[in-house]
């Protein structure tokens, strides 16, 4: 049954039991801190949840999301739901990041 | 409400086969039979938060699971997960 299961619901999963888990801290990144404080201002404002924020980490499809870091994956989130939102257009964005 | 020490089973549903959803259940606890210790709170329902829906409040327990009855090669042990009442019906 579990084949069932969405690709981000790893927990359990005998294929991601093979390599030990790095429990140890990570450094932050100017980028971590900085995505860290772009999802803490939406949510201040009202914008966008926490859960809005899984939602759409958990919709980023497979491949990618594999090749994604956390916070890469928590920008990506950010950026459809904002998008999803009518907050920025498709092309704000693209334009922001030429 | 359901009571600390109530038999229960994590329902065998998969939402997630449907179409989108979020869900806070995970996929090893489906079907699976386990105690509820504790009663942690009423909270709104995360599956409704993450779309932007009206939420309504729902407890949440904390329910304990035997390791080796989900993974037979695990070492004694007990999970204790967390799990909204919607995902919970009566152990037979």
């Amino acid at each position: 049954m579990s084949e069932t299961r969405s690709h981000h619901d790893m927990g359990g999963v005998s294929k991601f039991l093979c390599e030990p888990i790095d429990t140890g801290a990570h450094a932050l990144t100017d980028f971590d801190r900085e995505v860290d404080a772009i999802r803490g201002l939406l949510g201040a404002k009202g914008v966008m949840s926490v859960d809005e924020l899984r939602r759409g980490i958990e919709a980023i499809p497979e491949a990618q999301y594999h090749r994604m870091g956390y916070y890469q994956r928590w920008i990506r989130s950010i950026a459809d739901n904002l998008i999803a939102r009518g907050v920025i257009t498709e092309a704000e964005l693209a334009e922001a990041l030429r | 409400m359901i009571a600390a020490g109530a038999a229960v089973r994590v329902r065998d549903d998969w939402p997630e086969a449907r179409g989108k959803v979020h869900i806070r259940t995970p996929h090893y606890l489906r079907g699976r039979a386990g105690t509820v210790v504790r009663h942690l709170g009423d909270f709104p329902n995360p599956e409704d938060l993450a779309f932007a829906r009206p939420a309504a409040r729902l407890p949440l327990y904390h329910v304990a699971f035997d390791a080796r009855s989900i993974w037979p090669d695990a070492a004694a042990d007990e999970l204790l997960v967390e799990i909204y009442e919607p995902w919970l019906e009566p152990a037979p």
